[in-house]
């Protein structure tokens, strides 16, 4: 290493950091870019009509998107009551109970594969495995397919979550004569509820903007939410929609849609952000 | 009584089984005598393939304080955690041989390890409260392993509190997280804890290598008081506190038990090179 002046050690180092500071810097212009933009765009088409009243018929100035945003809201809470208790499991099971077996460590791989599949994929699974036997795209094939998006993230963090409890946590309740599932419940779980919670939140912050799966299943629709059987308004395959057309008042609802998906994403990004501090806090 | 003279036979059968020096025996229990608790026979514990202890035969003498000397890695943790069989929770760890408390081998997978953990509690080396309050930490032994409730649980849990002389320090924040607590106290706590269910046998793993001196003595005063109730097993690297507190010293030396026998004794006049070398500060 002496080949290596004092000084040319002292030009790497500084330009490393220069580098890696930029690339930084890029990272969060995108992001302050995306929300300038979405913002500049968006907030014009956020009134109270937006909020309360259903889209007009093409070419009509007015309306608004309520339905979509129900019907987002209703997916996403369908999806996550789907996802959340088999994810919890099953998370629990590769942290707890199957740790250190063959089958959990298959179940691990083929979660990390369902993470990584595309999410327009999940949606012509879904669009074969429930649109085509019930003839039509459907409220409930939509929320499947979220489901179906959000349930290896949940078992992923969830395991992730639990293996951040400190072993010495799980002995010293087995020492006091705790059973194998109190241990995990009145301690474990408890130790780690912050960290679950916060999970749980990114599963729902990540499939709320989802658009691709529910093209093939609950497609969208122009009218007030009637049933889950029926095709269900969303937001995301709406500013697919309106994005595309031809009336400059749908651009803009489009990007009134735009912001306030990623106005709600922000929001449950930095609640579980905030709850993360807080349990820094209290360890 | 006959569990006592069964033991005592057995005591004495061990004794000539296993050519235990008799004399430290006896002289260690200045002059009563003293039953053992937990006879350990031929103890051989592995992590997967890998054998970490080696035939390892000790009598633990009831409430008496037993020390585990020996330098890092030589199998002192792995050896007391046998005792409540703490080593389950691990996939890949086994142990084999006997470890006999009452005429039973608590190592036998018919003996439901539950309820032995009820029998031998343990502390351990990092103070490790649960995340609920101080009054939760006590009571959630109680509530799990008995029908106690409401008033008498409080009972229980002041009681408990005040034999490790805690209750003056936390009496005012029962209801505060336990991890709130100085580490001392939460070392305390969780002896505590683990005496509110009133075990027969204490496994302490290193349980003042975490804490202050200060607290580490007032850890060494609360062990002598709970010796005339509890049985004790302490592992610990300080030389100084096992010459202290215990009556019996096992010194361990990879994985190997070198030299079992009265503490003061050890400590004087050890019978084997490696024992002194030691404890005379040569290595470890």
């Amino acid at each position: 290493m002496q080949s290596c002046s004092l000084k040319t050690r002292k030009a790497i180092d500084q330009s490393v950091k220069v580098i890696a500071s930029l690339s930084a810097v890029i990272g969060l212009i995108t992001i302050v870019w995306i929300l300038l933009t979405v913002t500049g765009r968006g907030i014009g088409a956020l009134n109270l009509k937006f909020f309360t009243e259903v889209p007009t018929p093409p070419g009509i100035p007015g309306g608004g998107l309520v339905n979509a945003i129900v019907g987002t809201v209703i997916m996403t809470i369908i999806a996550a009551v789907i996802s959340l208790p088999i994810g919890l499991l099953a998370g629990t099971y590769l942290a707890e109970i199957g740790k250190g077996t063959r089958f959990a460590e298959v179940v691990r791989f083929v979660t990390n594969i369902l993470i990584g599949v595309p999410s327009i994929i999940v949606g012509i699974f879904i669009y074969a495995l429930l649109v085509v036997p019930m003839r039509g795209f459907s409220g409930y094939a939509g929320a499947v397919a979220l489901a179906v998006i959000m349930l290896p993230i949940v078992v992923r963090t969830t395991e992730d979550m639990l293996n951040l409890v400190p072993d010495s946590l799980r002995e010293s309740a087995l020492a006091l004569g705790a059973s194998r599932w109190q241990v995990t419940l009145n301690v474990v779980f408890r130790s780690a509820k912050r960290g679950l919670l916060t999970g749980v939140l990114l599963a729902v912050a990540r499939v709320s903007g989802e658009t691709a799966p529910l093209l093939f299943t609950a497609l969208n629709s122009a009218y007030w939410f009637s049933s889950l059987k029926e095709p269900l308004a969303n937001l995301t395959v709406t500013i697919f929609n309106y994005a595309m057309s031809p009336y400059q008042d749908w651009q803009q609802k489009a990007w009134g849609a735009s912001l306030l998906i990623t106005v709600g994403v922000l929001f449950l990004t930095i609640t579980a952000r905030l709850i993360m501090k807080r349990q820094g806090k209290q360890l | 009584m006959n569990e006592t003279i069964s033991t005592k036979i057995k005591q004495n059968l061990d004794r000539s089984l296993f050519n235990r020096n008799e004399e430290s025996v006896v002289n260690s229990s200045g002059g009563n005598h003293s039953t053992v608790k937990l006879a350990v026979r031929n103890l051989n514990f592995f992590y997967g393939e890998h054998q970490v202890l080696f035939d390892n035969n000790i009598d633990i003498h009831q409430k008496q304080i037993t020390a585990i000397i020996g330098p890092s890695g030589c199998g002192k943790s792995t050896h007391i955690r046998t005792y409540n069989r703490i080593y389950e929770l691990y996939r890949n760890q086994r142990a084999e041989g006997e470890i006999r408390m009452g005429g039973q081998n608590i190592l036998a997978p018919t003996v439901d390890s539950t309820l032995l953990r009820q029998r031998i509690g343990m502390i351990f080396q990092k103070p490790s409260p649960f995340p609920m309050s101080v009054f939760d930490n006590i009571a959630y032994g109680l509530r799990i392993n008995t029908n106690s409730r409401g008033s008498e649980l409080a009972g229980c849990v002041e009681e408990t509190l005040r034999r490790v002389a805690l209750w003056d320090e936390v009496k005012d924040k029962l209801w505060e997280p336990g991890t709130d607590l100085s580490g001392g106290q939460q070392q305390r706590l969780c002896i505590a804890r683990a005496i509110a269910i009133k075990p027969e046998v204490l496994l302490m793993d290193e349980p003042c290598s975490a804490i202050d001196p200060i607290a580490s003595a007032k850890i060494e005063e609360l062990m002598l008081d709970l010796k005339s109730h509890y049985t004790i097993v302490i592992v610990t690297h300080n030389m100084q506190q096992a010459a202290r507190v215990s009556d019996y010293t096992a010194f361990f030396y990879q994985g190997h038990i070198i030299e079992f026998g009265d503490t003061k004794q050890l400590f004087t006049n050890p019978q084997h090179q490696q024992t002194e070398d030691y404890i005379t500060g040569r290595f470890g």
